[in-house]
């Protein structure tokens, strides 16, 4: 273990001197080692973007990543899709989809694999980020698709969250049930090339009013045509970190560490194999469980 | 294992690409596809940034000759000789020898049941486990068929 440490130590210096090589050689490393690595920046800022499939997201960040550029940033983006629950395998297409992902030494895109990291990616995601800014990207995006609850809560750990809608979904209602609209601090209705998107926009403004004191803007976009990113981006770069965020991340950081302990407890499908043959009750496994966590994991 | 498939250079038709790709997802592999015409230094950096291990190009335009190794040079150049290339596409017989002189394990040709580009992976993935060379960086005689 303390062998394993030293290799990602010694890839972040190596990363931090300017090697792209070793910088992506340390996110796999910290993927796949079995501890949680602890890096920490100071300076890090990082930008969670989420949303129904299909609504852009990727080209919308390709946009973002091509005015940060131009702005003199660089942009170090990490885009999580789901692996296959049948062979475990992946098709990672939202490279694809950022036309600003190819533009040279400004732009590092990490494709994602959320399901092949015992205890689940989520853990991982932070100390990519640090690792990340601690080599000197100055814009760090994560990307997951808004299909469920998990995924909602990586990109709610950012420091700030980017919600983004197509026009006449309305699947922006399903980030309400997940209590992840409160947490969204900008949202972009894009495709506004696309009929129907300004009154989507409307609709959503309409449902944030509802409370008095929400001050959150409401962006049209498209990203195909390039229409509203700059606008787009003085809301992402000026908005206020909310109230009470802190905890909130904190308490999602608490609760996905706290999974992945209970997802790679060594005994966790003997646990199962007994419940199903109900030799044990639900309450007995809980304590089994808590007794028996493995010591400094 | 983590494979890019790439389409270098001008050349605008992917269903083949996309076919290995699902096939590979579907055989338990992580799949990064570029999307269409890149340039060599385009996925030199793609297969460092993504970390791959497996590097898949598809070629239809018939540029493979030239575009091939220059992408396998420029792998080496970066410090990827670890990384295992493979080719797909309108390949001739004739210029076989050339690829896999510059450093390309297999290629695949139309009609290829995509079971045998699974098997070529299991035995990437066997020679890199016994730490048997088999990257473009390696220098041996071996390929896949």
């Amino acid at each position: 273990m303390a062998l394993e440490l030293s290799k990602i130590d010694k890839l972040l210096e190596l990363a931090k001197s300017g090697d792209r090589r070793s910088l992506s050689r340390l996110i796999t490393e910290i993927a796949d080692s079995e501890k949680t690595p602890k890096f920490h920046s100071d300076s890090i800022w990082t930008l969670g973007v989420t949303g129904p499939p299909g609504s852009g997201k990727s080209t919308l960040i390709g946009r973002l990543a091509k005015q940060w550029v131009d702005t003199g940033e660089s942009v170090a983006i990490l885009a999580l899709d789901p692996s296959s629950p049948i062979s475990g395998g992946s098709f990672l297409a939202d490279r694809i989809r950022m036309e600003g992902s190819d533009m040279g030494d400004k732009v590092f895109v990490r494709s994602i694999a959320s399901g092949n990291t015992p205890g689940g990616i989520s853990p991982r995601i932070w100390p990519m980020c640090h690792a990340l800014s601690l080599c000197g990207w100055s814009r760090i995006v994560v990307e997951t698709v808004g299909t469920g609850q998990s995924e909602f809560r990586i990109a709610a750990l950012a420091d700030r969250l980017l919600l983004v809608d197509g026009p006449d979904r309305g699947d922006i209602i399903q980030a309400e049930k997940a209590g992840i609209l409160e947490l969204a601090d900008v949202i972009a209705v894009n495709k506004s090339d696309l009929p129907g998107a300004a009154l989507s926009a409307q609709s959503i403004r309409t449902s944030l009013n509802l409370s008095d004191d929400d001050s959150r803007e409401v962006i049209l976009v498209s990203a195909l045509e390039g229409v509203g990113i700059e606008k787009l981006i003085s809301a992402i770069e000026s908005c206020e970190t909310q109230s009470g965020r802190n905890e909130m991340i904190m308490r999602e950081v608490l609760i996905s560490e706290w999974d992945s302990l209970l997802v790679s407890h060594p005994e966790i499908d003997e646990i199962i194999t007994k419940l199903c043959d109900s030799s044990i009750t639900i309450d007995e496994a809980i304590k089994l469980l808590r007794t028996s966590i493995p010591n400094g994991r | 294992m983590r494979v890019v498939i790439a389409k270098p250079g001008l050349d605008g038709h992917d269903r083949g690409a996309k076919v290995i790709a699902r096939a590979l997802r579907d055989g338990g592999h992580d799949v990064i596809y570029t999307g269409l015409r890149k340039t060599p230094s385009d996925i030199v950096r793609i297969v460092n940034d993504e970390d791959a291990e497996v590097l898949g190009l598809s070629t239809l335009s018939g540029a493979h000759d030239s575009l091939i190794p220059k992408i396998c040079d420029g792998l080496r150049e970066e410090d990827l000789g670890d990384v295992i290339v493979f080719a797909g596409g309108i390949i001739p017989d004739r210029d076989l020898e050339q690829l896999y002189n510059s450093g390309v394990r297999a290629v695949f040709g139309p009609g290829t049941p995509t079971s045998e580009v699974l098997g070529f992976l299991d035995e990437a993935r066997q020679r890199k486990k016994e730490n048997v060379p088999i990257g473009v960086g390696d220098d041996l005689g071996w390929h896949w068929n």
